[in-house]
């Protein structure tokens, strides 16, 4: 896979019909300068042999060069996918906190106003463009009720803390500082709610499916007979069981919060790697694109492996068929 | 004697498919959701048709300035108030349908064209071939197609036509993965064995008994892909990599407007309400027919 995902990334960048040379040089540019770069970056050389040290760069961590920052695109992700990995990581963890207890009420309290609220949401959710969502809740929380700040990381007058993990929330708790952890808070809340929302409300509508196919099971009947508790009952046996399907979507919505990035990344100004690469891509800088490609799919592809795991340890009948 | 049986059978072989349609239509109307879904994408196709003759200021399509009524409120001149240039944000929202219309359906169809005959190939020829294009697939599922469709307009140069090349160059894998599944458990179905004991060719195979049996879930996917693929392309045209001004496409608008948030707030709150409109009647046609005809997908 990780290969098929580098010759996907290299394909794009040099098999697509386009030159990023020209692109690179800009419109105003000569003939001579364009030769000049598609030397520079071997653009000149046969597929084949841009491809090998396209892969032996890779390797080696040389991911090339940013033309916008002037950075190695290395250095410029290790800099910035933290801030992406916080988002990210905040907002799925709000879409499961919320959206599995959500799906499971509905579920158990089916065609009742709980049920009705939880399946607009839902289907709103997956309606709603990101961006769009984002603005208005700029516009309503922070402009006009003035509660939240509009973007950013942080305040102008907050230092970050001292790196540690390079993860700003944690460094914050790590070095104690307080102020620097709510200022960081603050900042977060308008766009971890706005990524959140589509995965919240997929999260949901799967596992108010699940659970509902599961309540008509017979071993949920049995043990409702034999006198366990309504909570026990759904939180215990259904739940558990609805959560397969529901953690495959959650390792789905993983990735596609990862794509999300670049849109609410966008809107709030979080200097993360979805802000990174569309600012390359607006400027015609091509090698950070590529390099936040493969980043995102290595990390949509680690997000499934964790998934596989978490299965066998959800059910105990996938655990022992693969001991077998 | 056979002519008088086949014209015997051909009329009771239509009623039963009218019988049966007639099923599907009133199951279908029996969800009011189902039905505002179907609502809203009517409302939107008739809009996107006619929205040229019905707007009150065509020019403004075209990016006309008349910098007397610019940025002007909601008002019974302006619906839904006027751009920095004065142009009225009803007409552009309007003449949008059309756009969003047209580019839902290309990349839809585009992708579908790719992805089932891969699809079917991948499942039913199997083998090295199907294994490769199964491969390829997960390759390009492994990265959201948002991101992959920025990396090739990044590639190609931002405009609304390499939009769509590179949203339907990343939309196809989803189809592949839908009917090869579909055409693997078919293939163990005891009517397909038939058909192979019977001599039927694999062409025949595939045309007669596969393909119509993939279409329901083609159906389904293609109905929630256009509102999916008209979010992605108004994403795209939003960060600056789409439509290109003053091209009247609803995500170009928001990205515009969010410059004049928030005392100008009708500029960018309009456009969006029409895409979240559009997208939700997609999605609940798509989940109103999934509920028909592939009860058992849970996508």
């Amino acid at each position: 896979m990780l290969f098929g995902l580098l010759c996907l990334t290299f394909a794009i960048s040099h098999v697509v019909p386009g030159d990023p040379a020209r692109l690179a040089a800009g419109p105003d540019a000569n003939e001579s300068m364009v030769q000049t770069l598609r030397a520079k970056y071997g653009l000149d050389r046969p597929l084949g042999v841009q491809f090998v040290r396209y892969l032996g760069g890779v390797a080696t961590g040389d991911l090339g060069q940013s033309l916008r920052s002037r950075n190695a695109v290395l250095d410029d992700l290790l800099r910035y996918f933290p801030n992406t990995f916080e988002l990210v990581t905040l907002a799925l963890l709000l879409a499961v906190v919320v959206g599995v207890p959500l799906g499971m009420l509905s579920a158990v309290y089916q065609n009742t106003w709980i049920d009705h609220v939880t399946r607009v949401v839902s289907v709103s959710g997956v309606a709603l463009p990101a961006f769009w969502l984002g603005l208005m809740l700029q516009l309503l929380v922070a402009l006009h009720l003035g509660w939240l700040p509009l973007g950013g990381r942080l305040g102008l007058t907050a230092a970050p803390p001292g790196p540690i993990t390079h993860l700003l929330f944690v460094d914050a708790l790590l070095r104690g500082e307080w102020r620097t952890f709510a200022d960081a808070a603050a900042h977060a809340v308008l766009p971890v709610v706005t990524l959140c929302f589509p995965a919240l409300a997929s999260i949901m509508r799967v596992n108010r499916a699940e659970m509902l196919e599961t309540l008509r099971q017979d071993y949920i009947v049995t043990a409702r007979a034999q006198g366990f508790s309504g909570f026990r009952v759904v939180t215990r046996y259904a739940l558990r069981n609805a959560m397969i399907p529901t953690l495959t979507m959650i390792g789905l919505r993983y990735g596609w919060m990862l794509g999300g990035t670049v849109l609410v990344e966008t809107v709030f100004d979080w200097p993360g790697i979805g802000l990174y690469a569309v600012n390359a891509a607006v400027s015609s800088d091509f090698q950070p694109i590529m390099g936040v490609t493969l980043v995102i799919g290595l990390n949509f592809m680690l997000a499934n492996l964790l998934v596989d795991l978490a299965y066998g340890w959800l059910d105990p009948r996938i655990r022992r068929a693969s001991v077998r | 004697m056979s002519a008088r049986v086949l014209s015997l059978e051909q009329p009771a072989e239509r009623l039963g498919a009218s019988r049966e349609l007639r099923r599907y239509v009133r199951a279908y109307a029996r969800s009011a959701s189902s039905m505002a879904g179907l609502v809203i994408v009517a409302v939107f196709v008739v809009v996107a048709g006619i929205g040229p003759w019905i707007v009150p200021y065509p020019e403004d399509a075209r990016g006309a300035v008349h910098l007397e009524r610019k940025l002007q409120p909601p008002s019974a001149a302006h619906w839904l108030g006027t751009d920095e240039v004065g142009n009225d944000v009803y007409t552009r929202v309007i003449l949008g349908a059309r756009v969003s219309l047209q580019i839902g359906l290309i990349i839809t169809v585009v992708a579908a064209l790719l992805g089932v005959p891969l699809g079917i190939v991948a499942g039913h020829v199997g083998g090295r071939v199907g294994e490769t294009i199964m491969r390829v697939t997960d390759v390009f599922l492994s990265v959201p197609a948002l991101v992959l469709a920025l990396a090739v307009v990044g590639a190609l140069g931002p405009s609304i036509l390499n939009a769509m090349i590179a949203l339907s160059l990343v939309w196809w894998p989803g189809y592949v993965r839908l009917v090869q599944a579909k055409t693997l458990a078919l293939g163990q179905e005891t009517f397909v064995e038939a058909a192979r004991a019977s001599g039927a060719g694999r062409l025949r195979i595939v045309l007669v008994h596969l393909l119509p049996n993939c279409v329901s879930p083609i159906v389904v996917k293609g109905s929630m892909d256009m509102g999916a693929a008209i979010l992605a392309a108004a994403s795209l045209g939003f960060i600056g990599l789409g439509a290109q001004p003053p091209y009247p496409e609803w995500g170009a608008m928001i990205s515009h407007g969010r410059n004049y948030l928030p005392t100008w707030w009708w500029y960018s709150a309009f456009p969006g309400l029409a895409i979240y409109l559009t997208v939700l009647g997609f999605n609940l046609v798509g989940d109103g027919l999934r509920d028909l005809l592939d009860p058992k997908s849970l996508a």
